[in-house]
């Protein structure tokens, strides 16, 4: 039996202990917006926050997780959202969109590290995440507008 | 964006998203060729308005990222003058209601949607309008002609307004108008003008349904052990161990390998690690790329059939002042869709239901009817979000529905199949490597009076439904587009073509031929221009006779780049032109050459004649994404083959473009009221020619071969040296 906090909920479960947090959020919890691209910590699809760390959740063991809070896109906000999610919708970042949890969850943790990034931080940040879509320069954009939003006191 | 998603995040973001309504309604039965229920007007087949005023917009494109759950709304809310925040899109069930307007069946690809929906879609928003005007004018007991409607509300002359929502129950008792008059250009409100993302809210809350979200009760997941080799068979297997994983359920063996069934993907997954599988091995076992690229290399230099000819090129060649030759190879490349191809199906009696991200509903129907035994019409496509297409979720063969289908009927309860990103990457199905011969002549003053293409690479739609149309007289048209059709005036051109046989598969992959051809023409255009030592812009301008847009587009991306101007140390340009799908672009790009032959792109410009537009953010975009996508396949992109075997199989071997080496990206759209053109993939083609360009501007190197990996340009940098 594990115990893995996500979102501020509590789930006791009954799951393998090599399973990928990927894989037991997705298919035990039912939150579906974390996703699955490559299984390898290669396209950051997957990218959840743990203790406040983004982290590939498809290369995390489930029983590594146990304790820790985990956040996913579903519950990085309330209301009208993260200021990284409406930088998101203003700037119409999102194409197909599949990357886009995870690019967000790491936007959101390179924001909370440092308020203010440069595009040399940003690319540090964000070059673990793939878009096939090329969405890069519009989530360059983005984060610098989250940045601003965050400064003139658009809390989380 | 639309009440609903709102009112879903607010109420808690798990179960929002405009799809989740689409599925349910989907999950009941097709909606659209039922007869509407009371409360609902539903003028046509696209459009459903309800009493709280919530226009439902059914959607028979899939959306993939090109945006077209915003632009095809676009085109219906213009006419309708409905609301935009009203609006709600649904993925439309496959039905005939539902199919291309030029290919007769149901898919979206070939950059087509906007433009081949345009009159349609135009056409329900207007007539809905008209009978909303008419049922207020009924209530109202005047004459239509004095109302008029907007933002969703009827209004009549002096001043008196109803709702689209109070309108509903008599609207839909009006007749259905003939010959409905369309808006004027100036007088359109949305039409041209920037449009945020309906599909923005999903997208970044993370409540956006795509394929792999499906969920059935009781459904069980699959993965599929596939030959290590195209063409193999299963000679037998040996599932004891992977049995003995707990979890997995099934062992099946099913046409395309053997399936490994179990309650989740985590126990799939390992039970086929423990599968033995016996293969039948084939002929095949020894194909590499390279024993390909001598074969092909051979084939070049002997004549194909031809797929154009103009004037004497023979006589032109032996009459050219110069006569100048190159050989050009681009490899295998896979689409890489983030998100891995995926299918979910729950097959009855009578009914056979499929939940997946597709680009070929009436194909996937056929299919799925063919090995279920079912009429199409039982046969009911649930179109989800699709996490990239690209071109390959509208396989011809159907093979990731037809896979499922089949692990359905084996097991007989609900599957979700799902593909790991190295079956995706290694199941074929790829962008047709290529091998090029081609000549040029020019005259005393530079000019091209000869021009000889022999094109050598499979052809993607020999032995698929779509043969008959695209293959005319053994020239399969993809193979040849951007080559046979060049927009540059030459006298004496032959282009011709060697299609072999081979068993890795192909298919369209974004810009499909052009995404060859471009690199091909564009890049031996500069190797031309440098021969008659003439400017490559200035080259292709003065052979851009007549091609008064191709011409404008050129300019315009030449200006907004600086062309001729000095630039700072270690950079250079490279320009190149395409026209693919009906759009025209122009692309400029600033690169520099390390010491260790890494080719880094610091700027594009480009340039976009699209014709009459819908949304510009969405062309923006798109051009964007095709610069990425094509940058992607010029660096780094390469499926390779030995011993039979794809030797790649994740991001770590087949890389992609990353945010460190994405280039600052300046898109200008020409002003147009030609007839409107495609934007999804006409981005791609230039650029790979205009980087290549580039490198051969600042370094004197032409790379022939993609990608422009740091290992090409340092051996081309060795063989220059030694010669």
């Amino acid at each position: 039996m594990i115990t893995l906090n996500v979102n501020g909920k509590r789930y006791e479960l009954e799951v393998p202990a090599d399973m990928p947090l990927l894989w037991v959020i997705r298919e035990k919890i039912g939150l579906t917006g974390t996703k699955y691209g490559c299984g390898k910590a290669l396209c950051g699809a997957c990218t959840v926050l743990i203790d406040g760390n983004a982290a590939r959740s498809c290369t995390t063991r489930v029983d590594s997780a146990g304790g820790k809070e985990i956040t996913t896109i579903e519950g990085l906000s309330e209301g009208p959202g993260h200021p990284v999610q409406r930088a998101w919708i203003t700037g119409d970042v999102p194409q197909c969109g599949y990357c886009q949890s995870g690019q967000i969850m790491q936007a959101a943790a390179l924001l909370k590290k440092n308020p203010n990034p440069t595009d040399e931080d940003i690319d540090a940040a964000m070059t673990g995440i793939i878009c096939r879509c090329g969405t890069y320069n519009r989530i360059r954009r983005a984060i610098h507008t989250a940045s601003k939003m965050m400064a003139q006191g658009g809390a989380e | 964006m639309s009440g609903i998603m709102d009112k879903n995040h607010e109420t808690g973001p798990a179960v929002g998203g405009e799809l989740v309504i689409g599925f349910r309604l989907a999950a009941l039965g097709s909606d659209a060729v039922e007869p509407a229920p009371a409360g609902l007007f539903a003028p046509n087949d696209f459009i459903r308005i309800g009493r709280d005023g919530t226009v439902r917009l059914i959607i028979n494109k899939s959306e993939m990222g090109q945006g077209v759950y915003t632009a095809l709304p676009m085109l219906i809310a213009e006419e309708l003058e409905c609301d935009w925040k009203s609006i709600v899109v649904e993925s439309a069930p496959a039905d005939l209601a539902y199919v291309h307007t030029v290919w007769g069946i149901q898919g979206t690809g070939g950059s087509t949607s906007t433009w081949s929906e345009w009159d349609r879609l135009s056409m329900a928003g207007a007539t809905a309008r008209e009978m909303l005007i008419s049922a207020a004018a009924k209530i109202w007991n005047e004459p239509p002609s004095g109302c008029r409607a907007e933002n969703s509300r009827v209004i009549n002359a002096a001043g008196r307004s109803l709702s689209y929502g109070e309108l509903v129950e008599t609207a839909a008792k009006m007749p259905v108008p003939k010959d409905v008059e369309l808006k004027k250009p100036d007088t359109c409100k949305i039409l041209g003008k920037p449009q945020h993302r309906i599909d923005n809210r999903v997208k970044v809350y993370g409540t956006a349904l795509f394929g792999l979200d499906a969920d059935l009760p009781g459904m069980l997941t699959s993965v599929v052990a596939h030959s290590p080799v195209f063409g193999w068979k299963t000679a037998g297997f040996n599932a004891d161990k992977a049995k003995e994983v707990p979890g997995v359920k099934e062992v099946v063996l099913i046409p395309t390998g053997v399936a490994v069934v179990a309650d989740d993907f985590w126990a799939a997954r390992k039970g086929r690690e423990l599968l033995e599988v016996v293969w039948d091995e084939g002929e095949w076992a020894k194909l590499s790329t390279e024993g390909m690229r001598a074969e092909y290399r051979k084939l070049s230099a002997t004549p194909g059939i031809v797929a154009r000819k103009e004037g004497d090129p023979d006589q032109a060649f032996a009459k050219a002042a110069r006569r100048l030759s190159a050989e050009y190879e681009v490899p295998y490349l896979a689409h890489a869709c983030m998100e891995p191809l995926n299918c979910t199906v729950d097959l009855k009696a009578d009914s056979c239901d499929i939940w997946t991200g597709t680009q070929a509903q009436t194909a996937n129907q056929l299919a799925a009817a063919k090995v279920t035994g079912l009429m199409p019409e039982q046969i009911r496509i649930h179109t989800t979000f699709l996490g990239g297409g690209f071109g390959r979720r509208g396989n011809p063969h159907s093979d990731f529905v037809v896979e499922a289908v089949e692990v359905a009927k084996a097991v007989g309860k609900p599957v979700k199949l799902i593909w790991t990103r190295e079956d995706d990457m290694k199941g074929g199905f790829y962008r047709p490597m290529w091998y090029d011969r081609i000549s040029a002549g020019l005259d005393g003053n530079g000019y091209l009076t000869a021009w000889q293409h022999t094109i050598v690479g499979q052809s993607i739609m020999a032995g698929t439904l779509y043969e008959g149309f695209r293959v005319n007289n053994g020239v399969d048209i993809t193979s040849v587009e951007g080559a046979e059709d060049l927009p540059y005036a030459i006298p004496n051109i032959l282009v011709d073509l060697h299609s072999p046989k081979l068993p890795v598969t192909v298919q369209w992959w974004r810009s499909v031929g052009h995404s060859h051809t471009a690199f091909v023409v564009e890049s031996f255009l500069d190797e031309a221009a440098h021969a008659a030592g003439k400017d490559p812009f200035e080259l292709r301008r003065s052979h851009l006779t007549g091609k008064t847009r191709h011409r404008k587009v050129l300019e315009l991306a030449a200006e907004k780049a600086g062309w001729g101007t000095p630039l700072q140390d270690g950079r250079s340009r490279g320009i190149a032109l395409a026209e693919s799908f009906g759009s025209i672009v122009a692309q400029v790009a600033e690169i520099s050459v390390s010491a260790r032959g890494k080719v880094r792109v610091h700027r594009v410009v480009c340039a976009v004649d699209c014709g009459g537009f819908v949304n510009p953010d969405t062309i923006e975009a798109q051009m964007e994404s095709g610069i990425i996508f094509g940058l992607s396949a010029a660096l780094h992109g390469a499926i390779t083959l030995k011993d039979g075997r794809v030797e790649q199989d994740n991001f770590n071997n087949y890389p992609v473009l990353r945010m460190n080496e994405t280039p600052q990206i300046e898109v200008y759209i020409v002003p147009s009221t030609e007839k409107p053109g495609g934007v999804g993939e006409p981005g791609v083609p230039p650029i790979a020619p205009a980087v290549a360009n580039a490198v051969f501007a600042a370094t004197g190197l032409r790379l022939r071969v993609l990608p422009m990996t740091p290992e090409a340009m340092l051996n081309a940098m060795k063989m220059t040296s030694s010669d």
